[in-house]
């Protein structure tokens, strides 16, 4: 695109300039032809390279020994085999509610925070410290904390709460409260700057015509919001689909939390079967892709504009 | 006569309804915070065990270790060559760091600044690798630079680029969207070039958003696992990565030396959060964001 106003010739140079100028393509855009051949270069085309790649089952492998090296024995063999296909419900298991709470829990609270106050700052901050725990020592603390012999059940069992025990790590449980507490803070964090990016003197014109505060939310805050949420909400469903060093460490990764990434890696670099391992990538992405199709097709039915405020 | 019937009305209508909302709002107030407060004691139990459990000299099932040390540091930098690690760690972040911001900011700018054929499509293509989760094109990519590059530590710096040039372009576009085209014209009027538009005019006008960005793109790098882990070979680990291993061959190793290792990890990334929340405000920051995301 951007080197297309070298391409003309020394005759027509000018008209061509001045045609493409007309479209805004001047040599200011070759400033874009870095960062696009960085994208292409690495991005797009390792994309590619993996999509051809998923159709080339690897003579040898599962998939070409039970369908032959067909283009689609990868996918094939992925949606047959009920170890495989499974991951893509546990996956979904874990990420959409871990997506939804996220969500859900840090509307109210960004709607306590939206005003000045003192200390708003500290307590953002310490929103936000989980950010960079990052998955490995969530795991870690994790496990030393909610295991059998940490302290949440040795409060628990001194108050008699419990008689044995509660097992939260290893297991389901574990995974999705490591997705809440790396993912929390970021949904928060967005969903409190779209917040405040409403007007609120909508909501105070609203109040007095005798709105009280449920019609207020429910008829004039959450529509502005919508939008925001379901950014926020595809965000956070993304970092907890790509689920892998937690659902390793305190999950189980043989059963009961063998998501869909844990099957790439395995077939990837366990198996060394690159074209699986590319398959069920694209697989992901596909159903990634699907989820925040749905997402948006679910937004277009509320109100779209703007939200009257800074943003 | 107007003017006696008119007055008591605002007055009564939002007088009800403030009284009413207060009444409802008591206990959902308490439910948030009692929820914000349930949240940090939760997250406070998980750093502190870990945080005490490297620290501790023994602690099988007591409330607290037998004694006191801090040998596991000690043993932990030695046993996993921290030093190693540490030295890859800052030199994969620095790399990552200024390419994606030499390579992003001219992009952001002419994004920022012209209107062409195809710009949405070109926005579309830069948000998808942060859209899409880092396992999908990380596996094709580790592939690909397998294939060419190995695995060393320039893949992992290749592969730590992906997100971090796109995510250079999101935070720079708004910011040079709010400096005015006129300095720029009264430059080139002055018969600047762009080079020199670039060198002597923006760049010190942009400085307070490249640091920002620079500083997010620094969190990002050292916290980024997914990619770093499926590109990096053994003398290219990061941080994360050396930790993750470390915690699977667990069992070799003391658990206090993990613990102390994820500690090291914890104390590295508040020093950077701690600096980046200094000169950025994450909330502004997503909401620059939001303005310039194409919907």
């Amino acid at each position: 695109m951007a080197t297309a106003t070298d391409a003309g010739s020394a005759a027509p140079r000018t008209a061509l300039r001045h045609r493409l100028a007309e479209h805004g393509i001047d040599r200011n855009l070759l400033l874009l032809v870095p960062a696009v051949v960085f994208v292409i270069a690495l991005f797009i085309y390792p994309f590619l390279y993996g999509l051809q790649l998923s159709f080339q089952p690897q003579p040898g492998m599962d998939a070409a020994k039970q369908y032959g090296t067909t283009p689609f024995a990868n996918y094939r063999l992925f949606f047959a085999d009920s170890y495989l296909r499974d991951t893509i419900w546990i996956t979904l298991k874990l990420g959409v509610p871990a997506a939804l709470f996220n969500v859900l829990a840090s509307v109210p609270i960004a709607f306590r925070m939206r005003g000045r106050f003192r200390g708003k700052r500290t307590i953002t901050t310490i929103l936000v410290v989980p950010i960079t725990l990052g998955t490995v020592l969530t795991a870690e603390g994790l496990i030393a904390f909610l295991g059998p012999t940490g302290w949440l059940n040795k409060v628990l069992l001194t108050l008699h709460l419990v008689d044995d025990p509660v097992r939260l790590v290893h297991n389901y449980w574990g995974v999705l409260f490591s997705l809440i507490i790396s993912g929390f803070p970021f949904a928060f964090l967005l969903t409190l700057a779209y917040l405040s990016g409403i007007d609120p003197s909508l909501e105070q014109a609203a109040a007095t015509l005798g709105a009280n505060w449920w019609s207020r939310f429910r008829h004039i805050t959450l529509p502005l919001l919508a939008p925001g949420l379901c950014i926020t909400f595809c965000l956070t469903f993304v970092l907890a689909f790509s689920v892998f060093p937690s659902a390793i460490m305190v999950g189980e990764p043989s059963r009961e939390t063998r998501v869909i990434s844990i099957a790439a890696f395995h077939a990837q670099f366990e198996q060394y079967d690159y074209a699986m391992g590319s398959a069920i990538a694209m697989i992901m992405g596909a159903i990634m892709l699907i989820v925040i199709a749905l997402v948006f097709a679910l937004r277009a039915r509320f109100y779209r504009g703007a939200t009257g405020g800074k943003g | 006569m107007t003017i006696t019937q008119r007055a008591p009305a605002p007055e009564e209508t939002p007088a009800p309804s403030a009284t009413r909302g207060r009444l409802v709002m008591r206990p959902g107030v308490w439910l948030v915070w009692g929820g914000v407060v349930f949240f940090l004691v939760m997250l406070a139990g998980v750093v502190g065990a870990v945080v005490v459990s490297s620290f501790g000299t023994r602690w099988f099932g007591g409330w607290l270790p037998e004694g006191w040390t801090t040998r596991w540091y000690g043993e932990s930098w030695r046993n996993f060559n921290l030093g190693g690690v540490m030295r890859v760690t800052i030199e994969v972040a620095l790399a990552v760091v200024a390419i994606s911001i030499l390579v992003g900011t001219p992009a952001a700018y002419a994004l920022a600044r012209r209107e062409f054929v195809g710009k949405k499509l070109l926005m579309v293509t830069f948000l998808l690798p942060i859209l899409i989760p880092p396992f999908t094109y990380g596996i094709p990519l580790a592939s690909v630079l397998t294939k060419y590059v190995g695995q060393n530590i320039v893949a992992v710096v290749l592969a730590n680029l992906v997100p971090s040039v796109p995510f250079v372009i999101l935070v720079m576009t708004p910011f040079i969207e709010q400096i005015d085209p006129k300095i720029e014209a009264a430059a080139r009027m002055c018969g600047a070039k762009t080079l020199v538009v670039f060198t002597r005019i923006l760049a010190p006008l942009l400085i307070p958003g490249m640091l920002a960005a620079a500083i997010l793109i620094l969190v990002r790098t050292v916290g980024m696992f997914e990619l770093t882990f499926l590109t990096a070979g053994n003398d290219s680990q990061t941080l994360v990565v050396a930790l993750f291993y470390s915690v699977s061959a667990a069992g070799i190793r003391a658990q206090q030396e993990v613990d102390s290792m994820a500690v090291l990890y914890m104390l590295s990334m508040l020093v950077l959060l701690v600096v980046a929340l200094r000169y950025v405000n994450p909330t502004q920051l997503v909401t620059q964001i939001k303005e310039d995301r194409p919907e």
